[in-house]
């Protein structure tokens, strides 16, 4: 289980990054934080997202046609 | 090319690095165009850039407030506010305008399809800590006083200022 939850559902881009970059930045490092949205843009941005900011992706999955990303602050 | 080849580190000062520079243009008063600006802009931000947006001309409208009224001292400033009463909930369409029937079905449809509005997008690029900065010499040009602007934007600057700033911004954008 992820230290911050953050529901993105139904939210379109660019909110899903805006949200984690918020919730990653308000984050201690090394907690975790997962990222629940169902924009399919997502799937992408939020990897390219992990790696350019140097937070990393620890776990993605999609449930229920809702996708996963759990993220570590770095 | 190694992953860390692109990741840019200022030289010496390693604790302090100083943050990628992103600028952006914004000369329409088109919502298509206004919204692109914001969507990149905090994004942008996100990605820890530190980004400033320099509204010009019709770009300006963006950044009036809904009850700004009608500004300007001379007749002709009045008139361009009377025909162009622009405010993020008034931004019109490039295309397909049909009087403002465009906007406000794309505004519905945005709506509906929870795409953050204008509005929403201004808000977030502000605690976003994005920087938005007037144009001076439309302000004048259109008779726009600091009260006629939302609050949270830097203070007016010239060309000059932003030219400085693209000079060193690895990203800039004229939308």
């Amino acid at each position: 289980m992820a230290d911050i939850i953050v529901d993105a559902r139904n939210l379109q881009c660019p909110m899903p990054v805006l949200k984690l970059s918020q919730a990653v930045s308000g984050a201690a490092a090394g907690q975790t934080i997962e990222l629940v949205a169902t924009d399919r843009g997502a799937l992408s941005d939020i990897p390219a997202w992990s790696k350019d900011t140097g937070n990393p992706l620890k776990e993605q999955f999609e449930q229920d046609s809702e996708y996963h990303f759990v993220v570590e602050k770095a | 090319m190694t992953d860390t080849a692109h990741q840019a580190e200022p030289v010496g000062d390693k604790t302090t690095p100083e943050k990628e520079k992103m600028v952006i243009i914004a000369a329409s008063g088109d919502l298509d165009k206004a919204w692109p600006v914001l969507i990149l802009a905090t994004t942008g931000a996100a990605y820890g850039m530190d980004v400033t947006v320099f509204f010009t001309f019709w770009g300006l409208g963006i950044l009036k407030k809904e009850d700004a009224g009608l500004t300007g001292d001379d007749w002709r400033q009045k008139m361009l506010s009377m025909f162009h009463n622009a405010s993020p909930s008034k931004l019109g369409l490039s295309k397909l305008h049909f009087a403002g029937m465009g906007p406000a079905m794309m505004r519905g449809l945005a709506e509906d399809h929870n795409v953050a509005s204008v509005q929403e997008l201004l808000e977030m690029a502000i605690s976003l800590g994005v920087n938005l900065w007037p144009c001076q010499m439309t302000m004048d040009l259109m008779g726009l006083k600091d009260e006629h602007l939302i609050d949270g934007l830097s203070a007016p600057v010239g060309a000059g200022s932003a030219i400085s700033l693209m000079k060193e911004a690895s990203i800039s954008l004229f939308i």
